[in-house]
Parts: structure tokens; C-alpha cells; sequence
């Protein structure tokens, strides 16, 4: 931890929470918020992988695919989808935060628990799609 | 007592200079992803093969539809990137070097992803 330009020292983020600030639904979810915001960025390069691998022939199609049907690929992708599920749905949350709605306590943590809920469906409804086809492939 | 410039008070950019041009940007791309990228989700199940999806992206409609796309999710990953590194890292050398390189990478990405888009389209 460094000392910010005023001196102080300060406990600087993400050290609050913990030893200053106790864990909750809400804190938690935001910082997942931004953990899968970081992991989707890391998926984007992934997705110009595709797209660049797309243009460039069979060939180099063939070992982006070769990639994704690989276990550490899979696990990758399958990271992917929740964090695209989770950011989706939680970035509805936000945007409806923005708006002005759903700030009350219930249901900041009624929306935060569906959003939850949703994104783990969604991925397992994903990766079962995904691997269904794949086997059938 | 109020000692700021008028000038400044009506600009309403704060001590930053930047007022609220990045929170603005953020929400807008955020809501073009919501549609965009459901759309392409939904989409991505067909394009396992190589055929399959270069006909698909060389589509006009599919082909605008995603160069949206990569637009929208870099700009917006650059934006949330910024945040996450002002928010996060103190080393102020460490801070603005990945600023630097987080601008320059998502820009090339996004290049690089739209002119395969248009090689695609173009077909060669």
C-alpha cells in the first residue's frame, strides 16, 4: 500500500473491506462487478482472436478452434459466459440504479440475489448447450 | 465565501477537468452492449464452424451489427479499465503506464477487429 500525495496513510481500496468494512451482498457483488468487467476485457481479446482467425483462413480458424475445444479453452469459455452473464444482469442493475430505480434496501439486495441467480442459470445453461453440442458434433 | 472563478462554476468540470464526459460515455456503451451483445450471444451458438461463421459475418447486417460491436466493447472496457486502475493501483509511474497501455492495446484491438470484419466482408 503507498501513501497517497496528501501524507496520510490512509487505508487506501480495496483494503476496506475486511479488517474496515465487513462483507455484504451488495459490496461483494460490486466488486465481482468490476472482477468479471476485468476478465470480459481479457474475453474481448479473445473475441478479436475469433474474428481475426475468421478472416485469415481455415487454417488459423482451425487452431482458434482447436484452442476453445481444449480444456484450459473450455474452462476459459466457460469463464466467459459468467462473467458476460454476471456483468449483463448487474449491469442492467446499475443502469436502473442510474435511472433512479431500486435503491431501497429490499430490493437492492432482492435485484443483487436475482442477479445471482440468473447469471449461474445462464451459464449452466450455456455450458450444457455448448458441450451438448459438441458431443453431437 | 465562494472563491471560484464564475467561469468555472458554470463549466461544472471540478478540480478533474473532466466533469461527467467518462461516466456519460460508460452508460451509453453500456446500454449498446445489452442488445448487441445478447444479439451476439445468441448468435455465437451456430458459428462453431469455419464456414458457418464467415458467412455470417460477411453478411452486411451481421457484419455492421458486429463492427458495433467491437467498437462499443473496447471503448467501454477501456472506460472500466481506467476506473479499476485509478481505483487500485498507487504506484502513480505503475498507474500511468497501464493508463497508457490499456488505451493503446483496446485501440489496436479494436483495429485490428474491424478490418478483419472488413476483410471478411470483402472476401479476401
Amino acid at each position: 500500500m503507498s501513501t497517497p500525495s496528501s501524507g496520510s496513510r490512509r487505508p487506501l481500496s480495496p483494503f476496506m473491506i475486511g479488517p474496515y468494512y465487513r462483507p455484504q451482498l451488495t459490496s461483494m457483488l460490486s466488486i465481482l462487478h468490476r472482477a468479471t468487467g476485468v476478465a470480459l476485457s481479457v474475453g474481448a481479446l479473445g473475441f478479436a482472436w475469433w474474428l481475426l482467425a475468421i478472416a485469415a483462413g481455415p487454417d488459423q480458424h482451425a487452431l482458434f478452434a482447436r484452442f476453445a475445444r481444449s480444456i484450459p479453452g473450455t474452462l476459459l469459455l466457460l469463464a466467459f459466459v459468467f462473467s458476460l452473464s454476471y456483468h449483463w444482469f448487474n449491469g442492467l442493475r446499475h443502469l436502473l440504479w442510474d435511472v433512479g430505480w431500486g435503491f431501497e434496501l429490499p430490493r437492492a439486495y432482492a435485484t443483487g440475489w436475482a442477479v445471482v441467480a440468473l447469471s449461474v442459470l445462464s451459464t449452466l445453461g450455456v455450458g450444457w448447450l455448448v458441450l451438448a453440442a459438441r458431443t453431437a458434433a | 465565501m465562494n472563491l471560484r472563478d464564475p467561469l468555472a462554476s458554470v463549466r461544472g468540470l471540478g478540480s478533474a477537468k473532466a466533469g461527467t464526459g467518462h461516466w456519460m460515455s460508460q452508460r451509453i456503451t453500456a446500454v449498446a452492449l445489452l442488445p448487441l451483445s445478447l444479439w451476439f450471444a445468441v448468435m455465437a451458438f451456430g458459428l462453431g464452424e469455419y464456414a458457418d461463421a464467415r458467412s455470417f459475418l460477411a453478411q452486411p447486417f451481421n457484419a455492421v451489427l458486429s463492427a458495433a460491436l467491437v467498437g462499443c466493447l473496447f471503448y467501454h472496457a477501456q472506460l472500466g479499465l481506467q476506473v479499476v486502475i485509478e481505483d487500485y493501483v498507487h504506484l502513480r509511474w505503475l498507474e500511468i503506464g497501464l493508463q497508457i497501455a490499456v488505451k493503446f492495446i483496446a485501440i489496436l484491438a479494436a483495429l485490428a477487429s474491424l478490418l478483419a470484419i472488413v476483410r471478411i466482408v470483402l472476401g479476401n
